[in-house]
């Protein structure tokens, strides 16, 4: 029921929609990370957020999600804050965190399987199989527990190469763990998302190919408000 | 929803059948605490039929408690937890299925195996009924009461002994109704209306925990 | 409009921490004098009990105890509750500082109750509906302290202590009644422990003041530790 409500990115047409931040600010035990931090996502829009380790990068995209309450300031999703929205909005975003969140006693296609419906969609064998195979798996039966840790990424990365996923992704340090061959096809997938309406925020403190076309660039630094500015 | 929470259990329910080891240890020790008993306290057959329904009720709650610390540890470690935190029903829905998994797994096992304790106590086999179903009936209980607090002692150091101190006293009215309707029976009195008060605490909690777990696991996870 | 506002005024630490002290310092004065006069009442005026003779007297402490101890853990619910609604550190703070004086009269009950089993019934501890249910309240008490004392992040403390107190404080009636059950269902001989000898007019005194002097000490208490609490977290 869920899934049908979704905002689904056609083959044609953009969706409308807006992420907005506004005046978020970020305090971790006694330190602020950041405050009075605002920028917006729209459509098509690729933003990089920036910053040393500790800055408060995986903590922003875990306000953005929903999973941290921010210290002053709120995040919309098409002007309703998403403290209000609860499920509706989960439901239009995808987040990949720092943990492949892969059981490893599950095969790789029964983890990606079981992701897509706890998400409250659903994919078959096929589309799984072909998801796992785009990232250079090459057996989806294989226990996680026997794969390498950059296996196990890509694992958790054929979530972006599963048909009808949502509008909005949320990637913590989506090249971490990769060679350069599967951050190549990751670039790619991400490219085709943007080219197809959607819109991603991604964390990150190495360079890689999507640098040319990052609309914004959300840089944390020292605690102050950080730039903004593309 | 439901395909989400179906979702949740046949999840769990794969994960406990590929780790068996886990499933059987927790039912494994509640067969030794009850074991344990004769030997303390002398195998005096009508001392032990009159301890019988306490003694594996103890026993039935120190397995249902020492289980629940893995029920969102496992998640919580591996980053799936975060995951069903923005999945795609209520978050309660979900625990509430993790909960019900869980119940299938370490709970409904006790449940099945009670008779053959009772039968080590010298217990009348016309009790076994009352007992199993005092058992069916509060340990689903055990389990959502006991989820409050595995999910508010999240990832913190002293997990499990901290869990057990938060969680024994919400668990001591199960314990009174359930060990209490089964003296009840023995004592030719109808346990009755102890187990429709399990009953209504099994509604109760069905009702209410699962948003309690919610809270707590939000919180726990920010 | 401007009631309101008053409200949320003082929901700052900052604010509440001078309006704290004089309250503490209004509040210990009485209590002293009222747990002088409730005392004075209970071991000096109250008469003679038929049946159990002086011992009887420890109930001006056994009982306000109790109830204290019963009413500190709904109003430290209600203030965990007020601290999740409104998300306001003060009131996590507040159900801090009473914890420790709940499970103190707590506490308190039960040595009392120890003390006056002795010489009544023989023994220190009877398996009494009450005395059960303090225990109980008591591990209540000790597991919010411990949870709270287990979380690092203040924030984090304060709102998993709430959801505890929340449960807790449900639970707390259920508790009451299905130990009372179980104690009338294991009740051989015994006689209970609580039954107090009926009230004359005065032990009904000396329990209410003895109660009211409890109580401005809470007051007091509560307010010394939230002072700590509000200095501890400004660092």
């Amino acid at each position: 029921m869920l899934a049908q409500s979704r905002a689904q990115v056609p083959s044609n047409g953009h969706p409308k929609f807006s992420l907005e931040a506004a005046g978020l600010a970020c305090v971790r035990g006694r330190r602020t990370l950041f405050r009075d931090l605002s920028f917006a996502l729209a459509p098509g829009e690729l933003v990089r957020i920036a910053g040393d380790n500790g800055s408060g990068k995986t903590s922003l995209l875990r306000i953005l999600c929903g999973l941290l309450a921010p210290a002053a300031g709120e995040v919309r999703w098409n002007g309703e804050p998403i403290g209000e929205l609860g499920e509706a909005y989960a439901a239009e975003l995808l987040y990949l965190g720092h943990a492949p969140a892969l059981k490893d006693d599950l095969t790789a296609a029964e983890n990606l399987r079981f992701a897509r419906r706890i998400a409250g969609d659903d994919a078959d064998q096929q589309a799984v199989r072909e998801a796992l195979a785009e990232l250079g798996l090459p057996d989806p039966d294989m226990p996680v527990k026997k794969l390498s840790q950059g296996q196990r990424r890509r694992v958790a990365l054929a979530r972006l190469a599963l048909p009808r996923p949502p509008v909005l992704w949320l990637l913590d340090e989506p090249f971490a763990a990769l060679d350069p061959g599967a951050a190549r096809r990751v670039e790619a997938l991400i490219q085709a998302h943007l080219g197809a309406g959607g819109a991603v925020a991604y964390t990150t403190h190495q360079p890689s190919g999507l640098d040319a076309g990052v609309t914004r660039v959300v840089a944390l630094g020292e605690g102050g408000a950080p730039g903004g500015g593309a | 929803m439901l395909g989400v929470a179906r979702a949740v259990v046949e999840r769990d329910l794969l994960l406990a059948l590929r780790r068996k080891s886990d499933v059987g240890i927790a039912l494994l020790f509640f067969v030794i605490v009850t074991s344990l008993f004769p030997l303390g306290v002398g195998a005096e057959p009508n001392l032990l039929r009159a301890i019988a329904p306490g003694v594996i009720w103890v026993a039935a709650l120190l397995a249902s408690m020492l289980s629940l610390e893995r029920l969102f540890a496992g998640d919580h470690a591996d980053g799936t937890l975060e995951q069903m935190l923005l999945g795609g029903a209520p978050l309660g829905v979900i625990a509430a299925a993790k909960v019900l998994a869980h119940w299938l797994v370490a709970g409904l096992p006790v449940v099945l195996l009670s008779p053959l304790i009772a039968l080590q106590y010298d217990l009348a086999p016309a009790l076994y009924g009352t007992l199993a179903l005092s058992l069916a009936l509060g340990t689903p209980v055990l389990s959502m009461v006991g989820a409050i607090g595995a999910a508010l002692t999240l990832g913190l150091r002293g997990g499990g002994m901290l869990l057990s101190l938060l969680v024994l006293p919400l668990y001591i009215p199960v314990l009174i109704m359930g060990a209490g309707s089964v003296e009840l029976a023995s004592s030719g009195l109808s346990p009755a209306g102890q187990l429709l008060l399990l009953a209504a605490a099994l509604v109760g909690a069905a009702a209410f925990a699962p948003w309690a777990i919610a809270a707590a696991l939000r919180i726990s996870m920010e | 409009m401007t009631t309101a506002i008053k409200w949320f005024w003082y929901a700052s630490p900052q604010t509440f921490f001078p309006l704290a002290g004089k309250i503490a310092g209004w509040c210990a004065p009485a209590a002293a004098v009222l747990a002088a006069i409730g005392l004075y009442i209970g071991f000096f005026v109250a008469p003679t009990d038929a049946q159990q003779g002086e011992a009887y007297r420890i109930i001006f402490i056994h009982v306000p105890a109790a109830w204290m101890s019963m009413f500190l853990y709904v109003v430290m619910a209600f203030w965990a509750a007020v601290g999740l609604a409104f998300n306001t550190r003060l009131s996590g703070m507040m159900a801090s500082a009473l914890a420790p004086t709940g499970a103190l009269f707590t506490f308190i009950a039960l040595w009392t109750g120890a003390l006056w089993g002795k010489p009544t019934w023989g023994t220190y501890w009877v398996w009494d509906a009450r005395l059960t249910s303090e225990l109980i309240l008591l591990f209540l008490y000790f597991g919010f302290m411990g949870l709270k004392a287990s979380i690092e992040d203040e924030r984090r403390a304060d709102r998993a202590g709430a959801v505890l107190a929340l449960v807790g404080v449900v639970n707390v009636p259920i508790i009451y009644f299905s130990v009372q059950w179980w104690n009338t269902l294991h009740q051989g001989a015994s006689v209970s422990l609580t039954r107090a000898p009926s009230m004359a007019a005065t032990m009904l005194a000396g329990m209410l003041v003895m109660a009211l002097a409890f109580w401005l000490y809470s007051i007091a208490a509560a307010m010394v530790r939230v002072r700590c609490l509000i200095l501890e977290r400004a660092r």
